[in-house]
């Protein structure tokens, strides 16, 4: 048990378009992680689709680099497209 | 239908309820046991799937048996004689390659006899074998990968499956063996052949223990005991006394 590898879990639900992370399963390959998470991440209906990812192949970015990474967009409030005057031809988006 | 057809028809709503509700009943005793958090879960899905079946055959059953027992009564008022199942679901537990083994075993019996209910004339049948089919397609595919990673995996595993199948293959001289109420039933078009649902499953074991790399002993031959005439090992009368101790101490308990 202790040897099994880590793998993160996507689901897709039935009316979602993409596949959200869900959390993680222990298995000792890919193919019982996928039944191990049918098994833990599907048993209410919250899915049509899997994926598995063994959790080590996931490169994340340091807790350490937030400013740098994310602090330089939260002043530069044009990149979101709230300044553009819909016709009302369009209608809610 | 005539008489013998309604009787044998009950015998054998009785087989399948009683060896799913007993296999369900030896998978909950994993129930805070098993190797790791996510094997749990999974056995006590496959528990859970089996006990659904079980309330479905065994309504079926008390309906025709039209004598005022429901399925919760068949299910927990009948003595260990009066239970049809297979002897191969009653057997303890063991360690994991004997669950696993077990399961398998009755997996691929199951599969291939739902197969053969799902094309039955009798429609209630029919509606409950399909779904069930869809269940236990799943469960056969669990069990048959752990067939072959247990029994190809380390030494310690391949040792351990081998200690099972001697342990196990004897009790499944039931499962390739149809007998009268079963061809009738066969002839009447209710269950699938016989003869048909033996060949699949030692197909099925044979090609999943080939990729196991585990040998396939010969077939199995009779001996006194025999679950569909209630001729039980010593297990069936434990497993049901813990089952049914609270219904019968407590008749009339809701919850």
């Amino acid at each position: 048990m202790s040897e099994w590898t880590l793998f993160e879990v996507f689901v897709r639900s039935k009316h979602g378009l993409n596949h959200k992370h869900v959390g993680s399963v222990h298995a000792a390959d890919a193919a019982m992680a996928i039944d191990n998470a049918r098994e833990l991440y599907t048993r209410r209906n919250e899915g049509v689709s899997l994926w598995v990812v063994p959790s080590a192949l996931i490169t994340a970015s340091s807790p350490d680099d937030k400013d740098p990474l994310f602090a330089p967009s939260e002043d530069k409030i044009y990149r979101h497209a709230s300044f553009y005057e819909l016709p009302p031809e369009v209608g809610h988006m | 239908m005539n008489a013998v057809m309604h009787e044998d028809l009950i015998q054998y709503l009785l087989r399948l309820g009683d060896s799913a509700m007993v296999q369900a009943q030896r998978l909950c005793q994993w129930c805070g046991r098993a190797p790791a958090l996510e094997e749990e879960l999974a056995l006590m899905n496959v528990g859970l799937d089996l006990v659904g079946q079980a309330r479905n055959w065994l309504e079926y059953a008390a309906e025709l048996g039209g004598d005022g027992r429901d399925a919760d009564h068949l299910a927990f008022r009948r003595d260990e004689r009066a239970y049809r199942n297979l002897l191969l679901v009653e057997q303890p537990n063991g360690d994991y390659a004997v669950t696993v083994l077990k399961q398998f075993f009755y997996d691929a019996w199951h599969f291939a006899v739902l197969q053969g209910l799902a094309g039955s004339s009798d429609a209630r049948v029919q509606g409950i074998a399909a779904k069930a089919l869809k269940e236990v397609t799943y469960h056969l595919r669990r069990s048959g990968e752990w067939v072959e990673r247990l029994g190809d995996g380390t030494e310690e595993s391949r040792q351990r499956m081998l200690a099972a199948l001697p342990q196990l293959w004897r009790f499944t001289v039931e499962l390739v063996d149809a007998d009268a109420v079963e061809q009738r039933l066969f002839q009447a078009g209710i269950i699938g052949n016989p003869e048909q649902i033996a060949l699949d499953w030692q197909r099925q074991v044979e090609d999943t223990f080939e990729r196991a790399t585990l040998p396939v002993p010969q077939p199995a031959s009779h001996f006194y005991l025999s679950g569909r005439q209630g001729v039980h090992s010593e297990h069936l009368g434990l497993l049901l006394a813990e089952m049914q101790f609270l219904p019968r101490a407590y008749p009339d308990a809701t919850w």
